[in-house]
């Protein structure tokens, strides 16, 4: 019996194809990306079976831990940059250029203002290292998160606010974050919520 | 992955001429393959596809309301929640003094079965408006109007939420999210008093 000759056929592929694919999906996810905010404190919100959407810009978050840090941001690096120039003033801080530099690129912020020259002078890896972010001061002597809204509200009229809370978080401290905004006047609010069921 | 050339040799046949070597036209495209798959991933592990979902709450305001501005609540449609730990939640119809308090969760058929017995008539007209939404062609605008309409009729429930120290903001949510469940517009987050206090006190 003669020997079956196999073919010998080339091994080479033609890669157009996947390319074509690949960079066609790499174009959609560049054109429908929003970047994930970078959060100091992971949280977990509750549930709602509320489907209304949180709009990306014109927004403040007001980020409030399990154990009920809380922090604050708001979008647009010009608004960031103008909110920390006009909280430093209002405190007597004085922060050079690279530090207001730095506290445009944070999302959010959560530490005393007479503690911002220190965390905005640390490394990025070394700012979320526990006992770093300690919060901004809410109780009625200090309540520096009145001063971030309010300031934030002189910047930018049309923003909204929203409140992402741990589901874990003691009702007190919600308490008083409501109160706080409840005392500049802020009564329409947003509380970011997760889908009932959702993963995230 | 290097391509061997497919002509090569072609010059060991030789026969005396020279000949230009014809360069192949192909292009190994695997590294771009690779580059665009790692990019696409990067992508894909920084986008945020979801949007977060957001519940919208108007607060009363600080400022003191005058008495002629103040709407007082029929008792026979006001309902109490106090949240207490544990997820409980202990609720009353009425005035405290002569209601009679009792306990639940916030399962289907704990706050939720009772909020939607109570707020029955309600419910189900939002439920046929919704039915003819779906057959007749409302607009969208108009739908809202109606469902206003109808949630602010006289005989809603007003719901007064109050939160003892030892809920969590879970529970609060839970709370509002069952308000928006059994159709309930008016609703309010307030202090809790002294009451309320004695009876969360006098149920543990």
């Amino acid at each position: 019996m003669p020997k079956v000759k196999v073919a010998r056929k080339s091994t080479w592929v033609d890669m157009t194809a996947m390319t074509d694919v690949a960079f066609l999906l790499l174009t959609f996810f560049m054109l429908t990306s929003n970047f994930v905010k970078k959060e100091p404190v992971s949280v977990y919100t509750p549930s709602s079976i509320s489907e209304i959407k949180i709009p990306e810009t014109n927004i403040m978050t007001i980020l409030v831990d399990k154990s009920g840090k809380v922090f604050f941001g708001i979008d647009g690096q010009n608004n960031r940059q103008q909110l920390i120039t006009n909280m430093a003033q209002k405190y007597g801080v004085t922060l050079s250029e690279i530090e207001i530099k730095q506290f445009t690129l944070l999302d959010l912020s959560g530490n005393p203002i007479g503690a911002m020259k220190t965390y905005l002078g640390m490394k990025t890896e070394d700012r979320d290292k526990p006992g770093n972010n300690l919060g901004i001061p809410v109780d009625s002597l200090d309540n520096q998160l009145r001063n971030w809204v309010k300031t934030a509200r002189e910047i930018n009229r049309e923003s909204r606010i929203a409140i992402k809370a741990d589901e874990d978080t003691p009702y007190p401290v919600i308490r008083t974050v409501m109160k706080t905004l409840q005392q500049i006047d802020e009564n329409r609010y947003n509380l970011i919520t997760r889908l009932e069921g959702g993963a995230i | 992955m290097a391509d061997v050339s497919q002509d090569s040799g072609s010059h060991k046949k030789g026969d005396g001429k020279k000949r230009s070597k014809k360069a192949s036209t192909r292009i190994d495209f695997t590294p771009m393959v690779d580059l665009g798959f790692l990019l696409i991933t990067f992508f894909m592990l920084t986008t945020s596809m979801i949007k977060q979902q957001t519940m919208e709450i108007t607060m009363p305001s600080d400022k003191k309301v005058t008495e002629e501005n103040q709407t007082v609540a029929k008792a026979s449609q006001a309902v109490t929640l106090l949240l207490a730990k544990d997820n409980k939640v202990l609720y009353y119809f009425g005035q405290a003094e002569n209601a009679q308090i009792i306990e639940t969760d916030y399962s289907a058929t704990g706050l939720r079965q009772i909020l939607l017995e109570k707020n029955y008539e309600i419910a189900k007209q939002v439920e046929d408006l919704r039915i003819e939404k779906g057959k007749t062609k409302m607009s969208d605008e108009d739908y809202r109007k109606k469902l206003t309409e109808i949630k602010s009729g006289k005989n809603a429930p007003i719901v007064r939420i109050m939160a003892t120290d030892d809920a969590s903001y879970k529970n609060l949510v839970d709370a509002l999210d069952e308000m928006n469940i059994s159709s309930i517009s008016r609703y309010a987050i307030v202090d809790i008093d002294s009451i309320g206090k004695e009876i969360v006190k006098r149920q543990q």
